[in-house]
């Protein structure tokens, strides 16, 4: 009972819009510090210098654009084989703030690879993945913007995002397996120097902010989407007077 | 069941030998892409044989997309679909038939224009063998991930760059595996890992792409 | 022999694009009856169809097909029941009796090529046999997939503006088609706009989105 409680929109709608501000708030506060502790805080890596701080935004924005992508299939999922509209709405809400992350991803990964590699490209295994999942994105937005009616625009991005879940760890493996017949032993981010303490914390509290960040994001698009499908319904319908 | 299978391959034969000239445009297509690469990049032998696989492979991924597009298409328009999946078997026997038969259709006879190509670029005998080798095991894959993506684009606007969209981020490993083994038999570290690995691939397609297919028609039609 | 009627629809429901089109409509049809969906354009009677056939999913209710759900007896059902929608279904390429024996072969039947002619000769169709759907009119063409009726040997018709396109004498002919199929004991649902003449046998009717 509750949880088809808090599934239905009506119920939804004044609770995320009760929860948005205190993952944004969370946010601001966890980028504070992450900020902090990573420009003020972190040592300066006597290989690297002063350019390596840039992994702390790269490394988190690159956890996040896998974890989103899987939490997006979980939806997903959950839409397809339980019928419920909500997990739909939020597997896409989710995906432009994922694709967002694997662009900053794979951005501030060329900015960290021109003065470590001397280029700003490199088919390194990880960035050619992380490309391939910002095409994935791409796909699936753009199969949800191509559909008009929002229920087939639903569940067919469904079907696409677990089809590519289940091909992500093919793709990586796939790419990895070309990528070490192709270069040999490349310059890596795992041989990167043995982490301070401290830079992983910064690491961590950075992914921290932009858990809670996606969260607020996701819950705002989520909100939105609901209102524009609902807006026959009574209680839409009072909300959007509302606002006028 | 078997039967079924069949029905729905002879079908879609039958249909591609009534409209050759849609058939054949798949094929100049491969033909031509691959043809216009010397072009672009200069005729030096070495660095031909260099690109060979990659460039055939590729084309060969593009030649399949340009004909998915229609695989339920027509069908789609004339409403022949509908009937097809009200058939009484399974609606994945049905994806599985229409794959089968895309692949007979366009797959096939990628296999035999390739080596020629490969002569084109002067790729040795051995790794013509392994191109063919590559592309028997490699084109089914596509054409049975290329169905969920017809049948998930099926009659939107703009349904022919979409499907390309959506699927040629899944072909990678295909095209890796493929034009690898090709390169493997040209630098001597051998085929066999790269086939097999292809091979895992199209064994985990088989069991997977039809039933999603069928879902994602289901999805389309309704 | 039966406790439950053949087919059976309760509380059904259609939304199209977050609109409701209909919602609680039931019915009950057994061997021998037919059934007239009433309902101006766009009120969901093709939508309704669709359903009952199996290739939608109602946002609410259920269809039985002999006391199970639709998704469950999908092949029992695919066997006893023929659909025409108001797309034809008849590949454009193919001759009309090309066209009814790939039906055949699809179902799982073997068809009976003298039955076939006869059908569409029945139909008036007598003298496109070798002819591809192609070059044929749009009421030839809807002419050859009712013809795939009558060969499919289904006990349910599900029939999407069988009317539309047929002269005078071709609404006559597919008027008979139905009635002898229902006398004998078929079941028929269908939508027209055109009155329906179907001598001595009255339709149950069900109204969609009044």
């Amino acid at each position: 009972m509750s949880l088809y409680h808090y599934a239905s929109p009506a119920t939804f709608y004044p609770l995320a819009g009760r929860l948005v501000p205190w993952f944004a708030a969370l946010a601001v506060v966890f980028a504070a510090v992450g900020l902090y502790l990573s420009f003020f805080v972190a040592p300066t890596d006597f290989q690297q210098g002063e350019g390596y701080r840039i992994i702390f935004i790269h490394v988190p924005a690159a956890w996040m654009s896998m974890f989103i992508y899987i939490v997006m299939a979980f939806w997903s999922a959950i839409g397809l084989a339980w019928n419920t509209r909500l997990s739909f709405v939020m597997a896409r809400a989710l995906a432009p703030t994922g694709a967002m992350f694997t662009f900053l991803a794979l951005w501030t990964g060329a900015l960290w690879g021109k003065p470590m590699w001397g280029a700003w490209w490199v088919w390194d295994a990880r960035l050619t993945s992380e490309l391939i999942l910002l095409f994935l994105y791409v796909g699936y937005m753009a199969l949800q913007a191509a559909i008009d009616d929002p229920r087939r625009a639903d569940r067919a991005g469904a079907l696409l995002n677990l089809v590519g879940v289940i091909n992500v760890p093919i793709i990586y493996f796939s790419v990895k397996w070309w990528n070490t017949l192709h270069q040999g032993a490349s310059v890596s981010l795992t041989r990167a120097p043995s982490m301070a303490q401290v830079m992983l914390w910064g690491m961590l509290v950075m992914a921290l902010a932009a858990w809670m960040y996606t969260i607020a994001v996701a819950l705002a698009r989520a909100r939105t989407l609901i209102l524009e499908r609902e807006r026959q319904t009574e209680w839409a319908r009072a909300v959007l007077k509302e606002q006028a | 069941m078997l039967r079924f299978l069949i029905a729905v391959i002879r079908r879609d034969i039958l249909l591609a030998a009534r409209r050759r000239g849609d058939w054949l445009t798949a094929q100049f297509f491969f033909v031509m892409v691959t043809s216009l690469f010397p072009l672009g990049i200069g005729p030096e032998p070495a660095m031909l044989r260099t690109i060979g696989p990659g460039v055939v492979w590729v084309a060969a991924l593009l030649a399949c997309l340009l004909s998915l597009g229609r695989l339920y298409a027509d069908d789609h328009r004339d409403g022949s679909l509908e009937q097809l999946l009200l058939a009484p078997y399974s609606n994945a026997l049905l994806a599985l038939g229409k794959a089968i038969a895309h692949w007979i259709i366009n797959g096939i006879p990628l296999l035999l224009i390739a080596p020629v190509l490969g002569i084109q670029f002067g790729l040795p005998a051995d790794a013509l063998v392994v191109l063919v080798l590559s592309l028997a095991i490699g084109t089914p894959v596509l054409s049975l991930l290329g169905g969920i993506g017809a049948a998930l684009t099926l009659g939107l606007r703009g349904g022919g760059v979409l499907i390309t969209l959506l699927i040629l981020p899944l072909y990678v490993p295909v095209l890796i595996f493929g034009a690898g083994a090709v390169d493997g038999t040209l630098s001597g570290t051998g085929a066999e890992a790269h086939l097999s690995l292809l091979g895992a691939v199209l064994v985990m397609a088989l069991l997977v792409a039809p039933w999603i297919s069928a879902l994602a028609l289901r999805v389309s039609v309704e | 022999m039966n406790a439950f009627p053949v087919l059976s629809a309760e509380g059904l429901a259609c939304e199209r694009s977050e609109h409701t089109l209909f919602h609680g409509l039931g019915f009950e049809l057994d061997g021998g009856e037919a059934l007239l969906v009433r309902g101006g354009n766009g009120r969901g009677k093709t939508s309704l169809l669709r359903i009952l056939c199996g290739l939608s999913q109602p946002a609410a209710g259920a269809v039985h097909w002999r006391g199970e759900p639709l998704a469950r007896v999908h092949e029992q059902y695919g066997r006893e029941m023929a659909y025409v929608g108001h797309v034809n279904g008849i590949k454009d390429d193919l001759t009309p009796l090309e066209n009814l024996r790939l039906a055949a072969d699809l179902g799982g039947r073997t068809l009976d090529e003298d039955a076939a002619v006869a059908a569409l000769e029945q139909l008036g169709l007598g003298r496109c046999l070798d002819l591809p759907a192609r070059v044929l009119s749009f009421g030839q063409r809807r002419r050859v997939a009712l013809a795939g009726l009558v060969t499919a040997g289904a006990l349910l018709w599900i029939l999407d503006e069988p009317l539309t396109g047929l002269d005078v004498h071709g609404v006559a002919l597919v008027e008979g088609l139905i009635r002898d199929h229902v006398l004998a004991g078929g079941m028929v649902i269908m939508t027209t706009h055109q009155p329906l003449s179907l001598d001595g046998l009255t339709p149950k009717s069900v109204s969609v989105g009044e």
